[in-house]
């Protein structure tokens, strides 16, 4: 019983996103020819309002659902792993229009071609974990 | 009511609902970031006999995989329920450019070109599928997470390290829009 409210709120994430349109292929690469706003202005709205509401639960010190403070936690600062990183993302978001929760929604709205994208994103996930220790980080 | 969310959601309502669902995950004590749900995945399956890296607790994981199952759910209700069969309202531009890489803009959020069924008797397709997904899959590890979790998450904690990150997002996606995609279609 204690996981449907995670599940409720993975269907909320779900439903914004196919509303949102951000997990269309045509907006992604629309996106990065710069050709509209919308993602843009999707992403732009979330940090901004994510700024201001992560520094709001700071300086009240504000408490979770068990009475917890609300914890965050800072990035290691070692720059190599997030700038190769993120360009290895960014050629494979490009590609097939999806980062890694759209995959599962889509999937959900019936693409049956986000199940490959889905198991290639295992088996990159699989193939860091073998050779993570040979990479620079 | 229904009306209004029937429609394609309007950038900024977008951009309200993502950061309710990421204080939300706050709220109940968990941090937003989908990415790791491959890896939890991949111990699931047996993957930490094998490799360290997946030799973790995963089943503190199991609320994200939780999230996951919602997400699929809620894609599921949006486009069976929740849809107008209005097309994506996509720039005349963007559309010019993908025909001439030979891929017709279908009205449809994903080109059925690339991602239905039928499309995946196609052995190219299958490997641009397969290729693409292991780079994502490769790139948010090596990253230490995707867009929820460095574009959103991260930025909104003002972390240096998550916009090195989605920079690198755009250098990467740059080249294969520009570069790459129209060697391969």
């Amino acid at each position: 019983m204690k996981f449907i409210k995670y599940i409720l709120a993975g269907t909320l994430f779900g439903i914004t996103m196919t509303k949102s349109e951000a997990v269309s292929w045509y907006r992604i690469q629309e996106m990065f020819r710069f050709q509209s706003f919308h993602m843009y202005g999707i992403i732009g709205t979330a940090v901004v309002l994510g700024v201001i509401a992560v520094s709001l639960i700071k300086k009240f010190k504000a408490k979770d659902i068990s009475g917890n403070s609300i914890t965050f936690h800072d990035k290691a600062k070692t720059y190599v792993k997030y700038i190769l990183g993120g360009t290895i993302f960014g050629l494979g978001w490009a590609l097939t229009g999806a980062c890694p929760g759209p995959m599962f929604v889509n999937l959900g709205s019936g693409y049956a071609g986000m199940a490959i994208v889905i198991l290639g994103a295992l088996l990159g996930t699989y193939l860091y974990g073998i050779i993570k220790n040979k990479l620079p980080h | 009511m229904i009306d209004f969310i029937k429609q394609p959601w309007p950038w900024y309502f977008s951009g309200i609902m993502i950061v309710l669902v990421m204080l939300i995950l706050l709220f109940f004590g968990k941090s937003f970031g989908f990415s790791s749900n491959l890896r939890t995945i991949c111990s699931i399956a047996g993957a930490g006999k094998k490799v360290t890296f997946f030799d973790f607790k995963w089943k503190d994981q199991l609320w994200n995989l939780m999230f996951l199952i919602g997400s699929v759910i809620g894609g599921f209700i949006a486009t069976n329920y929740l849809s107008s069969p209005a097309p994506v309202k996509l720039s005349a531009a963007t559309v010019a450019d993908l025909n001439q890489l030979g891929i017709k803009f279908d009205g449809k959020l994903n080109p059925g070109s690339l991602f239905s069924l039928e499309a995946l008797k196609d052995i190219k397709t299958l490997a641009i599928l397969l290729i693409g997904g292991l780079l994502v899959g490769f790139g948010s590890r090596y990253a230490g997470g995707c867009t929820s979790g460095h574009a959103i998450s991260g930025l909104s904690n003002l972390q240096l390290p998550s916009l090195v990150a989605v920079i690198g997002f755009f250098i990467g996606g740059l080249i294969m829009t520009f570069l790459i995609m129209p060697l391969i279609f």
